[in-house]
């Protein structure tokens, strides 16, 4: 028996590093691997068992004997071996834990949806788990006669009626707001992470108000208010009611949602940044003018180079990001590679993502997978060989509005450096000869 | 009743007309009753409606700050390391202009609330709803008056003797800071009228203009301040993560041992400095207090720990604090700080 190319065979590093070793630096672990490769050859010229990989010829413990039954745990969690990928605040970025922010770890998570446990979290004043049974939904006008009858409703009531079940993303308004000076965080889980994708299933809000008997002839906008602590307000235009748009969601990913994105009701705003999302959603107000609440008077606000703040900045542009390979990691060796990573707009569909890997010189269109759908996330994938030579990732999205991803100094160019939101320019990820991949940006 | 038989059927039909959609969907919801729109609908709008009537001056905020208020954003509205400032940074001559000019200024540091705030409605009805932080809604109508009199009077808005009231609300609205500062002249707000985006990319596809000089990265001293990346990545997959504890020159591997946390980090993490403070008491006694009161004790270090996990009712006063849940390390380091005496 003869194996042809041992080398090969025995080149995936898992099987010869220890974990220790792997997560030694590249120079370091290439070392490690030199030894380790040195030693199995020696393996292979002189032991009777250098057939093969043993992970083959030796057969592992979970194929030797009797494994788990079901029902161990009624409710499953991910591999042990994936305890890695966790949804994690930035050192120092907020000083108390209920009023902050968790990222969504995107460099590890594949198509389109994010695993509802690692949903990025914002919350204002902490997070509850509320019992749905005492949960009430109000509607009612700013005045008498916005809207017929004011009602009220219980969960059991809301789902009740028709609903729709629809993929959306969320993305923070403040996502990337870290970036817009200088580098400064290291992973797509920092740049990019408050960002998610779910399906949401629930009940179109334009229905329950017409329950109500609202005056659209009036009515232009409606306040959304949370039944938490902060009780958070924000205003959301009329035309994207009537649209059919707006959602009353208590599903997310085939179950209800979770306590930490509002459960059991919370707002859906497709194409609007994640503040317009109640969560814990309990009465919808209905008027004539915007109510310039806290989080759209003093943040949310975008300063411009005039001094002047722009005030319900709400659309989310569009974006892109590479997140394979992506800041923090290591290539393992040269080679072929499918760069991915994942693209949005709140205008609508994604048309088209070009790749480049010599920093914007000359750009590939990548393959957009399916589903493509309206204000979601679309996955794309790119076919690349790394020659081992310095190279610089980047990622360009066009949406079907015609409106394509401004790099960053064409985006600086016309908002300055102080708009803490709405920053959706390129990223760029630069890959060292050693395979660490770096955040970087250009000039 | 109706004059005319004619209105009388017109009505009728208007409102057969408006039950239909309540019909669609027969048995669902119900009218909402007039005491509880009232309990729910408490929004204060730009225009002041929604505003409940009362009053209240500055001297009288001064008294809730210092209580309620000051523990988190500090007497003067400048704020601890907790959070950010509220109050600086606007001149008298912005309540004349109605712009704040330091907004103009890169170099200015941070932002404070009365430099963005461009409406009394946003401080009040925010206030009302959401503060004090740990008990929210909890202000009665005049005190929220009163401590938003005492926030315009530490920006010059109104004077030290002044009174804010739903009566006068509208006049000193006229003297804030940055109420000209906000647009809407904008592609970002959709309300259904059609706006062009102002920052566009290039679709050019081959030798592109660009900026391929790398101008910004992070610097190695930060490699690590995200905890380290390698435990951030899958274990299985085209890459692995960076071990951000070896040094970027891949100095041999030395065993490094864990960062321990200075004690201010953790009452932060913690959210203990929500409710306590190093020596003024806010919602819960200073840490400096419960030294105090229990230095004498044996094993203190193990009381302290028993009692932040345990939480505690009634020693201090009303307020309970809930039972913590830490981990033990962190636990262990704030009771023997505190067994210590709280020193900062």
């Amino acid at each position: 028996m003869n194996i042809a190319r041992p080398g090969r065979l025995l080149r995936a590093p898992e099987h010869l590093l220890s974990r220790e070793q792997l997560a030694a630096p590249p120079e370091q672990r290439r070392g490690f691997l030199r030894g380790a490769f040195a030693a199995a050859a020696a393996l292979v010229a002189t032991s009777a068992r250098a057939q093969g990989d043993d992970h083959i010829l030796k057969p592992p413990p979970h194929s030797l004997a009797l494994g788990q039954p079901v029902a161990l745990e009624g409710y499953g969690h991910p591999s042990k071996f994936e305890a890695n990928l966790q949804r994690r605040q930035s050192p120092g970025l907020t000083p108390t834990r209920q009023a902050s922010v968790s990222f969504a770890p995107l460099q590890g998570l594949f198509g389109i949806v994010t695993p509802s446990g690692l949903h990025f979290e914002r919350h204002h004043q902490g997070w509850w788990d509320i019992d749905p049974s005492g949960h009430r939904l109000m509607v009612n006008g700013s005045d008498d006669k916005m809207l017929k009858r004011p009602m009220v409703f219980t969960m059991d009531e809301l789902m009740r009626l028709p609903s729709v079940s629809r993929f959306h993303f969320i993305e923070c308004g403040a996502n990337t707001g870290m970036e817009w000076g200088n580098v400064a965080v290291p992973t797509v889980q920092y740049t990019h992470g408050m960002l998610s994708c779910s399906e949401f299933t629930g009940v179109r809000l334009i229905d329950v108000l017409d329950m109500c008997g609202v005056d659209l002839k009036r009515a232009r906008f409606v306040l959304a208010e949370g039944a938490d602590g902060s009780s958070m307000t924000r205003t959301i235009p009329m035309a994207l009611v009537t649209s059919g748009q707006v959602l009353l969601a208590y599903g997310q990913n085939g179950e209800m949602l979770r306590p930490e994105n509002g459960y059991p009701l919370r707002l859906v705003v497709p194409g609007v940044q994640g503040v317009s999302w109640v969560k814990y959603l309990r009465r919808i107000e209905v008027g004539d003018q915007p109510w310039a609440t806290k989080d759209e008077d003093i943040h949310y606000v975008d300063l411009m180079a005039d001094g002047q703040h722009r005030q319900y900045t709400s659309t989310q542009e569009v974006k892109s990001v590479v997140t394979t390979p992506s800041g923090g990691q290591v290539l393992l060796d040269q080679g072929f590679y499918n760069i991915s990573g994942l693209a949005w707009s709140g205008r609508g569909k994604i048309t088209k993502v070009d790749v480049s890997v010599d920093g914007g010189q000359n750009w590939r269109p990548a393959r957009l997978e399916t589903p493509v759908l309206d204000r979601c996330l679309s996955r794309f994938n790119m076919p690349w060989v790394w020659d081992g030579k310095p190279a610089l990732v980047m990622s360009r999205a066009t949406d079907e509005t015609g409106h394509v991803q401004p790099s960053r100094a064409q985006l600086i160019a016309v908002r300055g450096r102080r708009s803490i939101y709405h920053n959706n320019s390129v990223q760029t990820w630069l890959v060292q000869e050693s395979g660490e991949v770096k955040n970087v940006q250009l000039s | 009743m109706f004059s005319s038989p004619k209105l009388a059927a017109l009505l009728l039909l208007v409102c057969a007309a408006a039950q239909a959609q309540t019909d669609k969907f027969t048995g669902i919801g119900r009218p909402a009753t007039p005491a509880e729109v009232k309990a729910w609908d408490i929004d204060v709008r730009p225009d002041f409606k929604g505003l409940p009537p009362g009053r209240g001056t500055v001297a009288q905020g001064q008294d809730v700050w210092e209580t309620k208020c000051a523990g988190c954003h500090g007497v003067f509205g400048e704020s601890n390391e907790v959070f950010s400032a509220l109050v600086g940074g606007t001149t008298k001559e912005d309540i004349k202009t109605g712009h704040v000019a330091r907004l103009l200024d890169p170099s200015f540091p941070g932002r404070t609330t009365m430099m963005k705030v461009s409406h009394i409605s946003t401080l009040w009805d925010y206030i009302n709803r959401a503060m004090p932080w740990t008990a929210p809604k909890s202000l009665k109508p005049d005190e929220v008056y009163a401590v938003t009199a005492y926030m315009l009077s530490l920006a010059d808005v109104l004077s030290a003797d002044g009174e804010l009231s739903d009566q006068n609300i509208a006049q000193v609205q006229q003297r804030l800071p940055n109420r000209l500062g906000k647009t809407t002249a904008h592609a970002l707000w959709p309300d259904g009228r059609p706006a062009k985006p102002d920052a566009h990319g290039s679709a050019c596809m081959k030798n592109c203009a660009t900026e391929a000089k790398v101008a910004s990265l992070l610097p190695d001293f930060a490699r690590n301040a995200h905890g380290n990346l390698a435990q951030q990545q899958r274990l299985v997959g085209p890459q692995r993560g960076l071990d951000t504890q070896v040094r970027a020159s891949a100095a041999p591997a030395t065993a490094i041992a864990p960062t321990v946390k200075p004690v201010s980090a953790l009452l932060s993490q913690y959210a203990c400095l929500a409710c306590h403070q190093i020596e003024t008491k806010v919602v819960g006694p200073s840490f400096r207090e419960v030294a105090a009161k229990y230095k004498d004790r044996s094993e203190l270090r193990e009381f302290f720990a028993a009692r932040i996990k345990a939480g505690s009712t009634g020693v201090w006063g009303s307020i309970p604090m809930p039972a913590q849940d830490l981990p033990e390390a962190d636990l262990a380091a704030i009771s023997a700080w505190l067994a210590a005496g709280a020193k900062r």
